[in-house]
């Protein structure tokens, strides 16, 4: 628990929950909803960085978590009535579940048969809940706007799936950082340079990557019973859109693969480029041109990211730069 | 079951089934030889079926005729893919060569959509239609599986018969050892992934005899390409080919099946997953 006296857990906690503060503080709307994506981002980056970034591991199909939690928990609040606070539990500790059960098997695979299994585990749950009627099939299920009284009226569940998500997202970068600094997290690191010389020093593979894989699929569990309850709507397409899992690694690429900090910087910067340019004029109907292009650029050149890039330059950050 | 209706639904599934095999075949390919799962190969077919059809439009171009250019234009194309998004970062990790060719995917995407919005285009080809007893076979079909089989035909010939041919699969099995014996091996994965992309492109020409398509279809046949390669051996054409065909028969099955059409997709993925559990080396692989 010493990572929770550096100075980088302090700067981590004042800037993530400073920037998460800020709507609070002025009650802007528009603020509000540019900072609930950003920290959502940030959750599904991050997540994705724990089990790919620490051990090698490319979950490309990790949407599925998101998708799972949404749906589960939305299910429990729309058919039994439950408050979203443990609906939204229930939804993450779901995930988990499943990832533990699935990831037994799946995490024996290596390289690109186990990337290709995520994504084949994604189009499997995502064709089954469209068939699946108890979860609406492929139209979804919705909420009535009476489902938000008890939260005093839409407009205040709008603020509480805002605190929500800030908890969530402040806890998903400090399981991150915690990880990363434990014993734990160092037999992961050995995982990813070499899994056959980590085996030999001790460390169990099977069971520290099946155990991370459970983390990792906790919180985007809970960012999609979050992110749900406050869209009023759920459908198959959007849950478990595959795009937005490989949106997300291509945020913990841009920000440094396997650093804390990394997927947080990645996912403010890749949101603001997308917003940038999606409304500026000359790049609107280029933009995923211009997004592929960046991709290109940094995938080629800048391997390690930003905070990888800045922390090989700059090795005195390192020590307030996780 | 009424047996027209299943001989009707079989021989359905095993056309389009050639068509799916080869489209995968440039995936495995590419695969087997640089391990290196092309993640722009949706977008690529979709450029086949776009390349094909302004040729048509815009040079009265018989579409199997345009088939040839098409090809040799995607020869080039993968070359360049090659060098330009592949070739610095062959050696690395498998993320760095998945989002190297995912950004292709975006940029093929980005300009796709921008020239030739997502509104659906379709060919104008018409063959008539062959009949015996209860079943029809469309011309274009028949056409079309003929040339996924002269396709696989020349590949094979190409890698067992020929010297670039014999320098693929030695740079595929050894790249170091091929390199001591003299093989240039960066030209010969530039080739390689230019054939990959000319199958690719090749099989989209052929499914836009078929069927209407937009920039996005490609999508559609690159998620159908991964199943079929997994179940024929990631690495190997002829599975690819074998392993289009099985896709093929299910989905001709299942439209006569009892079950709903909707569940086909939890099948063809569930036989995936289990299948890269299983068996990672595919049904028909032969190691």
């Amino acid at each position: 628990m010493s990572a929770l006296r550096t100075p980088f857990f302090w700067g981590l906690l004042v800037l993530l929950g400073g920037v998460g503060l800020l709507p609070i503080l002025n009650g802007s709307d528009s603020m509000r909803e540019d900072i609930f994506l950003v920290l959502m981002l940030v959750i599904l980056a991050s997540s994705i960085n724990i089990i790919m970034g620490y051990t090698g591991y490319v979950s490309f199909g990790h949407i599925v978590f998101f998708g799972l939690g949404g749906y589960v928990a939305f299910y429990l609040m729309l058919n039994h009535q439950v408050h979203f606070v443990p609906a939204a539990v229930v939804g993450g500790i779901v995930s988990s579940l499943i990832a533990f059960l699935l990831g037994i098997p799946v995490l024996r695979l290596r390289g690109a048969y186990f990337a290709l299994a995520t994504i084949g585990i994604n189009e499997v749950v995502r064709s089954f809940v469209t068939n699946f009627d108890p979860f609406g099939g492929a139209t979804g299920m919705f909420f009535n706007y009476e489902v938000y009284n008890g939260y005093g009226g839409s407009k205040n569940a709008l603020w509480y799936a805002y605190y929500a998500i800030l908890v969530v997202a402040l806890l998903c970068a400090v399981s991150s950082l915690l990880i990363k600094k434990s014993r734990f997290g160092l037999g992961l690191l050995a995982i990813r340079e070499d899994q056959d010389a980590a085996q030999v020093l001790g460390i169990d593979p099977a069971r520290s990557k099946v155990l991370v894989y459970t983390i990792s699929a906790f919180f985007p569990g809970l960012a999609g019973a979050i992110f749900f309850f406050k869209n009023g709507i759920i459908e198959p397409g959007p849950a478990f859109d595959l795009l937005r899992s490989i949106e997300a690694l291509v945020m913990v690429m841009l920000g440094g693969y396997g650093t804390v900090a990394g997927p947080i910087v990645g996912a403010a910067v890749y949101e603001q480029l997308r917003a940038f340019l999606i409304t500026n004029s000359t790049f609107s109907s280029f933009h995923l041109f211009v997004a592929g292009f960046l991709l290109l650029l940094i995938v080629l050149f800048v391997t390690a990211g930003l905070v990888g890039w800045l922390r090989q330059r700059a090795p005195r950050l390192r020590r307030y730069l996780e | 079951m009424n047996i027209d209706a299943l001989s009707a639904s079989i021989v359905d599934g095993l056309m389009i089934g050639f068509i799916y095999g080869l489209a995968a075949m440039g995936l495995t390919l590419i695969f087997g030889v640089m391990r290196v799962v092309n993640l722009a190969h949706g977008p690529v077919i979709a450029v086949g079926m776009f390349a094909v059809l302004l040729l048509a439009q815009n040079l009265g171009l018989n579409p199997y005729l345009g088939l040839v250019i098409v090809m040799l234009l995607g020869l080039a194309t993968g070359i360049g893919m090659y060098f330009i998004a592949v070739h610095r970062v062959i050696d690395a990790p498998e993320l760095t060569t998945l989002l190297a060719t995912f950004s292709v995917n975006l940029m093929i995407i980005g300009i796709g959509t921008v020239l030739f919005s997502t509104s659906p285009r379709a060919l104008d080809v018409s063959l008539g239609s062959v009949r015996t007893g209860a079943v029809t076979i469309l011309g274009t079909k028949l056409v079309a599986d003929l040339i996924a089989v002269i396709a696989t035909v020349g590949l094979y010939y190409f890698l067992y018969r020929t010297r670039a041919g014999k320098s693929v699969r030695a740079v595929a099995n050894n790249r170091a050892a091929a390199e001591l014996m003299g093989i240039n091996s960066t030209w010969i994965l530039a080739l390689s992934f230019g054939i990959g992309i000319a199958l690719a492109m090749g099989s989209g020409s052929l499914l836009a005899t078929l069927f209407s398509f937009t920039i996005l279809s490609g999508t559609v046949y690159e998620v159908k390409s991964f199943v079929i390669v997994v179940l024929g051996g990631l690495g190997n054409p002829v599975g690819a080919l074998l392993g289009g065909i099985v896709i093929g028969l299910l989905e001709g099955l299942a439209t006569i099946s009892p079950l709903p059409v909707g569940w086909v997709p939890v099948i063809e993925f569930g036989v995936f997953v289990i299948i890269l559990l299983v068996r990672p080396t595919g049904l028909f692989g032969a190691r």
